[in-house]
Protein backbone atom coordinates (compact mmCIF):
# COMPACT_ATOMS: atom_id res chain seq x y z
CA UNK A 1 0.00 0.00 0.00
CA UNK A 2 1.31 3.41 -0.97
CA UNK A 3 1.27 5.95 1.84
CA UNK A 4 0.21 9.48 0.97
CA UNK A 5 2.57 11.82 2.85
CA UNK A 6 0.28 14.79 2.36
CA UNK A 7 -2.59 13.01 3.97
CA UNK A 8 -0.54 11.76 6.89
CA UNK A 9 0.85 15.23 7.45
CA UNK A 10 -2.52 16.93 7.25
CA UNK A 11 -4.04 14.49 9.71
CA UNK A 12 -1.20 14.87 12.18
CA UNK A 13 -1.24 18.63 12.07
CA UNK A 14 -4.98 18.70 12.65
CA UNK A 15 -5.08 16.17 15.45
CA UNK A 16 -1.96 17.19 17.36
CA UNK A 17 -2.42 20.92 17.00
CA UNK A 18 -2.06 21.89 20.65
CA UNK A 19 1.20 20.01 21.22
CA UNK A 20 2.76 21.28 17.99
CA UNK A 21 1.83 24.86 18.81
CA UNK A 22 3.34 24.57 22.29
CA UNK A 23 6.59 23.15 20.92
CA UNK A 24 6.76 25.75 18.16
CA UNK A 25 6.25 28.58 20.64
CA UNK A 26 8.93 27.10 22.87
CA UNK A 27 11.38 26.86 19.97
CA UNK A 28 10.73 30.47 19.02
CA UNK A 29 11.15 31.57 22.62
CA UNK A 30 14.61 30.01 22.58
CA UNK A 31 15.50 31.74 19.32
CA UNK A 32 16.99 35.19 19.23
CA UNK A 33 13.94 37.00 17.84
CA UNK A 34 12.47 37.69 21.25
CA UNK A 35 15.80 38.34 22.92
CA UNK A 36 16.56 41.03 20.39
CA UNK A 37 13.50 42.85 21.75
CA UNK A 38 12.28 43.60 18.24
CA UNK A 39 9.02 41.80 18.81
CA UNK A 40 6.87 41.13 21.90
CA UNK A 41 5.95 37.61 22.88
CA UNK A 42 2.22 38.28 22.58
CA UNK A 43 2.68 39.52 19.02
CA UNK A 44 4.79 36.52 18.11
CA UNK A 45 2.17 34.16 19.54
CA UNK A 46 -0.57 35.81 17.52
CA UNK A 47 1.49 35.32 14.37
CA UNK A 48 2.18 31.69 15.31
CA UNK A 49 -1.54 31.01 15.77
CA UNK A 50 -2.54 32.69 12.52
CA UNK A 51 0.16 30.98 10.45
CA UNK A 52 -0.45 27.57 11.98
CA UNK A 53 -4.18 27.77 11.32
CA UNK A 54 -3.54 28.60 7.69
CA UNK A 55 -0.97 25.83 7.27
CA UNK A 56 -3.49 23.36 8.65
CA UNK A 57 -6.21 24.59 6.30
CA UNK A 58 -3.87 24.65 3.30
CA UNK A 59 -2.75 21.09 3.95
CA UNK A 60 -6.35 19.99 4.41
CA UNK A 61 -7.22 21.44 1.02
CA UNK A 62 -4.83 18.83 -0.38
CA UNK A 63 -1.45 18.92 -2.03
CA UNK A 64 2.04 19.88 -0.95
CA UNK A 65 2.69 22.54 -3.54
CA UNK A 66 3.23 25.70 -1.50
CA UNK A 67 2.96 27.72 -4.72
CA UNK A 68 -0.56 26.43 -5.40
CA UNK A 69 -3.82 28.31 -4.93
CA UNK A 70 -4.70 26.48 -1.71
CA UNK A 71 -1.69 28.14 -0.03
CA UNK A 72 -2.46 31.65 -1.28
CA UNK A 73 -3.72 33.17 1.97
CA UNK A 74 -0.91 31.51 3.94
CA UNK A 75 1.63 32.97 1.53
CA UNK A 76 0.09 36.41 2.01
CA UNK A 77 0.26 36.18 5.79
CA UNK A 78 3.88 35.01 5.69
CA UNK A 79 4.75 37.78 3.24
CA UNK A 80 3.23 40.36 5.60
CA UNK A 81 5.22 38.94 8.48
CA UNK A 82 8.53 38.94 6.57
CA UNK A 83 7.93 42.43 5.32
CA UNK A 84 7.47 43.71 8.85
CA UNK A 85 10.52 41.69 9.95
CA UNK A 86 12.59 43.39 7.27
CA UNK A 87 11.43 46.83 8.34
CA UNK A 88 11.98 46.06 12.04
CA UNK A 89 15.55 45.05 11.27
CA UNK A 90 15.41 41.31 11.99
CA UNK A 91 18.33 39.22 10.81
CA UNK A 92 17.74 36.84 7.87
CA UNK A 93 18.32 33.91 10.26
CA UNK A 94 15.64 35.03 12.69
CA UNK A 95 13.24 35.57 9.84
CA UNK A 96 13.87 32.20 8.21
CA UNK A 97 13.74 30.45 11.58
CA UNK A 98 10.18 31.57 12.11
CA UNK A 99 9.13 28.93 9.56
CA UNK A 100 11.99 26.47 9.94
CA UNK A 101 11.54 26.12 13.69
CA UNK A 102 8.17 24.54 12.98
CA UNK A 103 9.94 21.53 11.45
CA UNK A 104 10.99 19.80 14.62
CA UNK A 105 7.60 20.08 16.37
CA UNK A 106 5.91 18.60 13.31
CA UNK A 107 8.49 15.81 12.96
CA UNK A 108 7.97 14.96 16.64
CA UNK A 109 4.22 14.93 16.20
CA UNK A 110 4.54 12.62 13.20
CA UNK A 111 6.68 10.27 15.28
CA UNK A 112 4.09 10.20 18.05
CA UNK A 113 1.29 9.65 15.59
CA UNK A 114 2.94 7.03 13.39
CA UNK A 115 4.84 5.14 16.03
CA UNK A 116 6.07 1.94 14.39
CA UNK A 117 4.92 2.65 10.85
CA UNK A 118 8.27 3.56 9.30
CA UNK A 119 6.94 3.93 5.76
CA UNK A 120 4.20 6.32 6.76
CA UNK A 121 6.60 8.24 8.97
CA UNK A 122 9.12 8.68 6.18
CA UNK A 123 6.39 9.84 3.82
CA UNK A 124 5.07 12.32 6.38
CA UNK A 125 8.51 13.71 7.18
CA UNK A 126 9.29 14.11 3.50
CA UNK A 127 5.98 15.91 2.94
CA UNK A 128 6.55 18.25 5.89
CA UNK A 129 10.09 19.02 4.70
CA UNK A 130 8.91 19.81 1.22
CA UNK A 131 6.19 22.23 2.32
CA UNK A 132 8.15 23.98 5.06
CA UNK A 133 11.31 24.39 2.95
CA UNK A 134 9.34 26.03 0.19
CA UNK A 135 7.50 28.28 2.66
CA UNK A 136 10.84 29.22 4.22
CA UNK A 137 12.25 30.18 0.85
CA UNK A 138 9.20 32.24 0.01
CA UNK A 139 9.61 34.01 3.33
CA UNK A 140 13.24 34.83 2.52
CA UNK A 141 12.39 36.09 -0.94
CA UNK A 142 9.91 38.58 0.46
CA UNK A 143 12.34 39.50 3.24
CA UNK A 144 15.14 40.26 0.79
CA UNK A 145 12.89 42.19 -1.58
CA UNK A 146 11.68 44.29 1.36
CA UNK A 147 15.26 44.91 2.53
CA UNK A 148 16.15 46.12 -0.92
CA UNK A 149 13.15 48.42 -0.89
CA UNK A 150 14.22 49.80 2.48
CA UNK A 151 17.79 50.31 1.29
CA UNK A 152 16.67 51.96 -1.91
CA UNK A 153 14.45 54.35 0.01
CA UNK A 154 17.24 55.14 2.47
CA UNK A 155 19.54 55.91 -0.44
CA UNK A 156 17.03 58.39 -1.77
CA UNK A 157 16.53 59.91 1.65
CA UNK A 158 20.28 60.31 2.08
CA UNK A 159 20.53 61.95 -1.33
CA UNK A 160 17.96 64.49 -0.27
CA UNK A 161 19.14 64.86 3.30
CA UNK A 162 22.77 65.38 2.41
CA UNK A 163 22.06 68.27 0.09
CA UNK A 164 20.46 70.86 2.30
CA UNK A 165 20.24 74.43 1.12
CA UNK A 166 20.96 76.74 4.04
CA UNK A 167 19.74 80.32 4.26
CA UNK A 168 22.60 82.36 5.68
CA UNK A 169 20.98 85.77 5.43
CA UNK A 170 18.23 87.53 3.48
CA UNK A 171 18.98 86.70 -0.12
CA UNK A 172 22.10 84.66 0.63
CA UNK A 173 22.01 80.86 0.37
CA UNK A 174 24.67 78.27 1.00
CA UNK A 175 24.87 74.78 -0.45
CA UNK A 176 27.44 72.69 1.41
CA UNK A 177 28.22 69.69 -0.77
CA UNK A 178 29.52 66.55 0.94
CA UNK A 179 30.63 63.30 -0.66
CA UNK A 180 30.64 61.88 -4.13
CA UNK A 181 28.68 63.85 -6.68
CA UNK A 182 27.24 61.20 -8.92
CA UNK A 183 24.71 62.19 -11.52
CA UNK A 184 21.66 61.06 -9.54
CA UNK A 185 22.59 63.10 -6.49
CA UNK A 186 23.66 66.10 -8.51
CA UNK A 187 20.21 66.29 -10.06
CA UNK A 188 18.66 66.54 -6.60
CA UNK A 189 21.22 69.13 -5.52
CA UNK A 190 20.56 71.33 -8.49
CA UNK A 191 16.78 71.14 -8.13
CA UNK A 192 16.94 71.96 -4.42
CA UNK A 193 19.19 74.94 -5.01
CA UNK A 194 17.10 76.39 -7.84
CA UNK A 195 13.90 75.93 -5.85
CA UNK A 196 15.46 77.63 -2.84
CA UNK A 197 16.67 80.51 -5.02
CA UNK A 198 13.09 81.06 -6.15
CA UNK A 199 11.59 80.64 -2.67
CA UNK A 200 14.06 82.94 -0.95
CA UNK A 201 14.43 85.37 -3.84
CA UNK A 202 18.13 84.85 -3.34
CA UNK A 203 20.72 87.05 -4.98
CA UNK A 204 23.74 85.00 -4.07
CA UNK A 205 24.28 81.26 -3.71
CA UNK A 206 27.47 79.95 -2.14
CA UNK A 207 28.40 76.43 -3.25
CA UNK A 208 30.85 74.98 -0.76
CA UNK A 209 32.85 71.98 -1.96
CA UNK A 210 35.03 71.44 1.12
CA UNK A 211 33.45 67.99 1.53
CA UNK A 212 33.83 66.85 -2.07
CA UNK A 213 36.80 64.45 -2.24
CA UNK A 214 37.46 64.53 -5.98
CA UNK A 215 36.71 67.18 -8.57
CA UNK A 216 37.01 65.57 -11.98
CA UNK A 217 35.57 66.79 -15.28
CA UNK A 218 32.16 65.29 -14.49
CA UNK A 219 31.90 67.09 -11.14
CA UNK A 220 33.20 70.26 -12.78
CA UNK A 221 30.56 69.99 -15.47
CA UNK A 222 27.84 69.55 -12.84
CA UNK A 223 29.10 72.65 -11.03
CA UNK A 224 29.19 74.64 -14.27
CA UNK A 225 25.64 73.63 -15.10
CA UNK A 226 24.41 74.53 -11.61
CA UNK A 227 26.09 77.93 -11.78
CA UNK A 228 24.61 78.62 -15.21
CA UNK A 229 21.12 77.59 -14.10
CA UNK A 230 21.35 79.73 -10.94
CA UNK A 231 22.38 82.67 -13.08
CA UNK A 232 19.27 82.24 -15.19
CA UNK A 233 17.21 82.40 -12.01
CA UNK A 234 18.86 85.71 -11.18
CA UNK A 235 21.36 84.54 -8.59
CA UNK A 236 25.15 84.73 -8.71
CA UNK A 237 27.19 81.83 -7.40
CA UNK A 238 30.34 81.84 -5.34
CA UNK A 239 32.27 78.58 -5.04
CA UNK A 240 34.10 78.10 -1.76
CA UNK A 241 36.17 75.40 -0.13
CA UNK A 242 38.42 74.58 -3.09
CA UNK A 243 41.35 72.98 -1.26
CA UNK A 244 44.87 73.64 -2.61
CA UNK A 245 45.35 70.14 -4.01
CA UNK A 246 41.98 70.37 -5.75
CA UNK A 247 42.86 73.76 -7.19
CA UNK A 248 46.10 72.37 -8.65
CA UNK A 249 44.32 69.37 -10.09
CA UNK A 250 41.68 71.55 -11.71
CA UNK A 251 44.40 73.62 -13.36
CA UNK A 252 45.98 70.47 -14.83
CA UNK A 253 42.61 69.22 -16.00
CA UNK A 254 42.09 72.56 -17.73
CA UNK A 255 38.78 73.17 -16.00
CA UNK A 256 37.72 76.77 -15.51
CA UNK A 257 34.68 77.46 -13.41
CA UNK A 258 34.50 81.17 -14.32
CA UNK A 259 32.94 82.11 -11.02
CA UNK A 260 34.16 83.99 -8.00
CA UNK A 261 35.80 81.51 -5.70
CA UNK A 262 36.93 81.85 -2.11
CA UNK A 263 39.02 79.61 0.10
CA UNK A 264 36.46 79.25 2.85
CA UNK A 265 32.74 79.53 3.34
CA UNK A 266 33.38 82.42 5.76
CA UNK A 267 35.28 84.38 3.10
CA UNK A 268 32.53 83.70 0.59
CA UNK A 269 29.90 84.88 3.09
CA UNK A 270 31.83 88.11 3.66
CA UNK A 271 31.88 88.76 -0.09
CA UNK A 272 28.18 87.98 -0.33
CA UNK A 273 27.33 90.42 2.48
CA UNK A 274 29.39 93.14 0.86
CA UNK A 275 27.80 92.59 -2.53
CA UNK A 276 24.34 92.87 -1.05
CA UNK A 277 25.27 96.17 0.54
CA UNK A 278 25.98 95.00 4.07
CA UNK A 279 28.94 95.33 6.32
CA UNK A 280 30.01 93.41 9.39
CA UNK A 281 31.60 95.66 12.01
CA UNK A 282 33.05 94.93 15.42
CA UNK A 283 30.93 96.31 18.24
CA UNK A 284 32.34 98.76 20.74
CA UNK A 285 33.92 96.50 23.36
CA UNK A 286 30.95 95.18 25.39
CA UNK A 287 30.53 95.94 29.08
CA UNK A 288 31.65 92.59 30.45
CA UNK A 289 34.89 92.65 28.54
CA UNK A 290 35.85 96.01 29.95
CA UNK A 291 35.70 94.84 33.55
CA UNK B 1 61.68 47.68 -12.84
CA UNK B 2 59.66 45.23 -10.78
CA UNK B 3 56.01 44.98 -9.96
CA UNK B 4 55.50 44.46 -6.23
CA UNK B 5 51.72 44.36 -6.09
CA UNK B 6 48.94 43.84 -8.60
CA UNK B 7 45.20 44.01 -8.31
CA UNK B 8 42.39 44.20 -10.81
CA UNK B 9 39.00 45.82 -10.40
CA UNK B 10 36.00 45.82 -12.73
CA UNK B 11 34.74 49.07 -14.22
CA UNK B 12 31.16 48.29 -15.08
CA UNK B 13 29.04 50.77 -13.15
CA UNK B 14 29.11 54.17 -11.55
CA UNK B 15 29.70 52.49 -8.19
CA UNK B 16 32.76 50.77 -9.65
CA UNK B 17 34.19 54.18 -10.56
CA UNK B 18 33.83 55.24 -6.93
CA UNK B 19 35.54 52.03 -5.79
CA UNK B 20 38.39 52.55 -8.24
CA UNK B 21 39.00 56.01 -6.81
CA UNK B 22 38.99 54.62 -3.27
CA UNK B 23 41.46 51.84 -4.13
CA UNK B 24 43.75 54.22 -6.01
CA UNK B 25 43.73 56.49 -2.98
CA UNK B 26 44.69 53.61 -0.70
CA UNK B 27 47.54 52.48 -2.99
CA UNK B 28 48.78 56.06 -3.45
CA UNK B 29 48.95 56.40 0.34
CA UNK B 30 50.70 53.04 0.56
CA UNK B 31 53.58 54.15 -1.68
CA UNK B 32 53.84 57.41 0.20
CA UNK B 33 52.54 59.90 -2.34
CA UNK B 34 51.83 63.36 -0.93
CA UNK B 35 48.37 64.87 -0.85
CA UNK B 36 48.75 66.73 -4.14
CA UNK B 37 50.11 63.72 -6.04
CA UNK B 38 47.43 61.48 -4.51
CA UNK B 39 44.75 63.87 -5.70
CA UNK B 40 46.29 64.01 -9.17
CA UNK B 41 46.38 60.27 -9.74
CA UNK B 42 42.95 59.74 -8.20
CA UNK B 43 41.48 62.37 -10.49
CA UNK B 44 43.24 60.94 -13.56
CA UNK B 45 41.96 57.47 -12.61
CA UNK B 46 38.45 58.86 -12.24
CA UNK B 47 38.61 60.29 -15.79
CA UNK B 48 39.90 57.09 -17.36
CA UNK B 49 37.51 54.88 -15.43
CA UNK B 50 34.58 56.95 -16.59
CA UNK B 51 35.76 56.83 -20.21
CA UNK B 52 36.10 53.05 -19.91
CA UNK B 53 32.54 52.90 -18.64
CA UNK B 54 30.87 55.48 -20.88
CA UNK B 55 32.67 54.96 -24.19
CA UNK B 56 34.30 51.55 -23.84
CA UNK B 57 31.13 49.88 -22.57
CA UNK B 58 32.87 48.79 -19.39
CA UNK B 59 36.17 47.05 -18.75
CA UNK B 60 38.82 46.52 -16.11
CA UNK B 61 41.55 48.41 -14.40
CA UNK B 62 44.81 46.78 -13.39
CA UNK B 63 46.58 48.57 -10.57
CA UNK B 64 50.25 47.94 -9.92
CA UNK B 65 52.78 49.18 -7.46
CA UNK B 66 56.09 49.32 -9.31
CA UNK B 67 59.62 49.71 -8.03
CA UNK B 68 62.40 51.12 -10.19
CA UNK B 69 65.85 51.85 -8.79
CA UNK B 70 65.07 53.96 -5.72
CA UNK B 71 61.58 55.03 -6.73
CA UNK B 72 58.15 53.61 -6.15
CA UNK B 73 55.27 54.29 -8.43
CA UNK B 74 51.64 53.54 -9.09
CA UNK B 75 50.73 52.30 -12.54
CA UNK B 76 47.15 51.98 -13.72
CA UNK B 77 46.01 50.28 -16.91
CA UNK B 78 42.44 50.75 -18.09
CA UNK B 79 41.29 48.32 -20.71
CA UNK B 80 38.04 47.84 -22.55
CA UNK B 81 36.82 45.93 -25.57
CA UNK B 82 34.56 48.67 -26.84
CA UNK B 83 34.47 50.46 -30.19
CA UNK B 84 37.98 51.89 -29.85
CA UNK B 85 39.11 55.34 -30.95
CA UNK B 86 39.62 56.00 -34.65
CA UNK B 87 41.45 59.29 -34.29
CA UNK B 88 43.51 59.35 -31.11
CA UNK B 89 44.95 62.78 -31.78
CA UNK B 90 41.47 64.24 -32.02
CA UNK B 91 40.35 62.41 -28.84
CA UNK B 92 43.35 63.83 -26.98
CA UNK B 93 42.54 67.37 -28.08
CA UNK B 94 41.21 69.49 -25.25
CA UNK B 95 37.50 70.21 -25.50
CA UNK B 96 36.90 67.48 -28.06
CA UNK B 97 34.03 65.30 -26.90
CA UNK B 98 31.71 62.90 -28.65
CA UNK B 99 29.49 62.45 -25.63
CA UNK B 100 28.55 65.89 -24.32
CA UNK B 101 31.38 66.07 -21.79
CA UNK B 102 33.91 68.82 -21.34
CA UNK B 103 36.37 66.93 -23.52
CA UNK B 104 39.13 67.38 -20.95
CA UNK B 105 39.40 63.87 -19.52
CA UNK B 106 42.12 62.34 -21.68
CA UNK B 107 44.26 65.49 -21.94
CA UNK B 108 43.75 66.12 -18.22
CA UNK B 109 44.73 62.56 -17.28
CA UNK B 110 47.92 62.98 -19.32
CA UNK B 111 48.80 66.26 -17.61
CA UNK B 112 48.06 64.77 -14.18
CA UNK B 113 50.39 61.80 -14.70
CA UNK B 114 54.13 61.32 -15.10
CA UNK B 115 53.61 58.73 -17.79
CA UNK B 116 50.75 58.35 -20.21
CA UNK B 117 50.24 55.82 -22.94
CA UNK B 118 47.19 55.16 -25.08
CA UNK B 119 46.59 52.51 -27.67
CA UNK B 120 43.34 51.78 -29.39
CA UNK B 121 42.15 49.63 -32.25
CA UNK B 122 38.85 50.60 -33.83
CA UNK B 123 36.47 47.72 -33.43
CA UNK B 124 38.39 45.94 -30.70
CA UNK B 125 39.06 48.24 -27.79
CA UNK B 126 41.18 50.76 -25.94
CA UNK B 127 43.97 50.57 -23.41
CA UNK B 128 45.26 53.56 -21.46
CA UNK B 129 48.17 53.32 -19.04
CA UNK B 130 49.24 56.02 -16.63
CA UNK B 131 51.85 56.12 -13.89
CA UNK B 132 52.72 58.49 -11.11
CA UNK B 133 56.11 58.26 -9.39
CA UNK B 134 57.00 59.24 -5.88
N1 LIG C 1 37.75 54.08 -23.78
C1 LIG C 1 37.29 54.78 -24.84
N2 LIG C 1 36.69 54.11 -25.87
C2 LIG C 1 36.21 54.82 -26.94
N3 LIG C 1 36.27 56.15 -27.07
C3 LIG C 1 36.86 56.86 -26.07
C4 LIG C 1 37.40 56.22 -24.92
N4 LIG C 1 37.93 57.17 -24.12
C5 LIG C 1 37.72 58.33 -24.74
N5 LIG C 1 37.09 58.18 -25.93
C6 LIG C 1 36.72 59.22 -26.89
O1 LIG C 1 37.55 60.33 -26.66
C7 LIG C 1 36.78 61.50 -26.43
C8 LIG C 1 37.50 62.43 -25.50
O2 LIG C 1 37.59 61.85 -24.18
P1 LIG C 1 37.74 62.79 -22.94
O3 LIG C 1 37.78 61.96 -21.71
O4 LIG C 1 38.92 63.69 -23.19
O5 LIG C 1 36.46 63.71 -22.99
P2 LIG C 1 34.95 63.32 -22.58
O6 LIG C 1 34.93 62.02 -21.87
O7 LIG C 1 34.13 63.42 -23.81
O8 LIG C 1 34.55 64.49 -21.59
P3 LIG C 1 35.10 64.65 -20.09
O9 LIG C 1 36.05 63.54 -19.81
O10 LIG C 1 35.77 65.98 -20.06
O11 LIG C 1 33.91 64.62 -19.20
C9 LIG C 1 35.48 60.98 -25.91
O12 LIG C 1 34.42 61.90 -26.12
C10 LIG C 1 35.31 59.70 -26.72
O13 LIG C 1 34.82 59.99 -28.01
MG1 LIG D 1 36.16 61.57 -20.28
Amino acid sequence: MKTDGAEVLSKTVTQDEAAILDAWNAALREGTSLQSGRIREAELQTQVKAVFGQIRDALASGGLDADAAGFASLRETLADISRSRAIQGFTPTDTANFVFSLKEPIFDALKRMLDGDATALAAGVWAAGKVLDRLGLQTMEVFLASREEVIGRQGQEIAELSTPVVRLWDGILALPLIGTLDSARTGVVMENLLQAIVDEEAEIAIIDITGVPTVDTLVAQHLLKTVAAARLMGADCIVSGIRPQIAQTMVHLGVELNVVSKATLADAFAVALKRTGRKVVRQQAPAEERR
Amino acid sequence: MTVTKTETLPVRSGDDVVRVRQRVRALAVEIGLGLVDQTKIITAASELARNTLDYGGGGDVCMEIVQAAMRKGLRLTFEDHGPGIADIEQAMTDHYTSGGGLGLGLGGAKRLSNEFHIESTPGSGTRVTIARWK
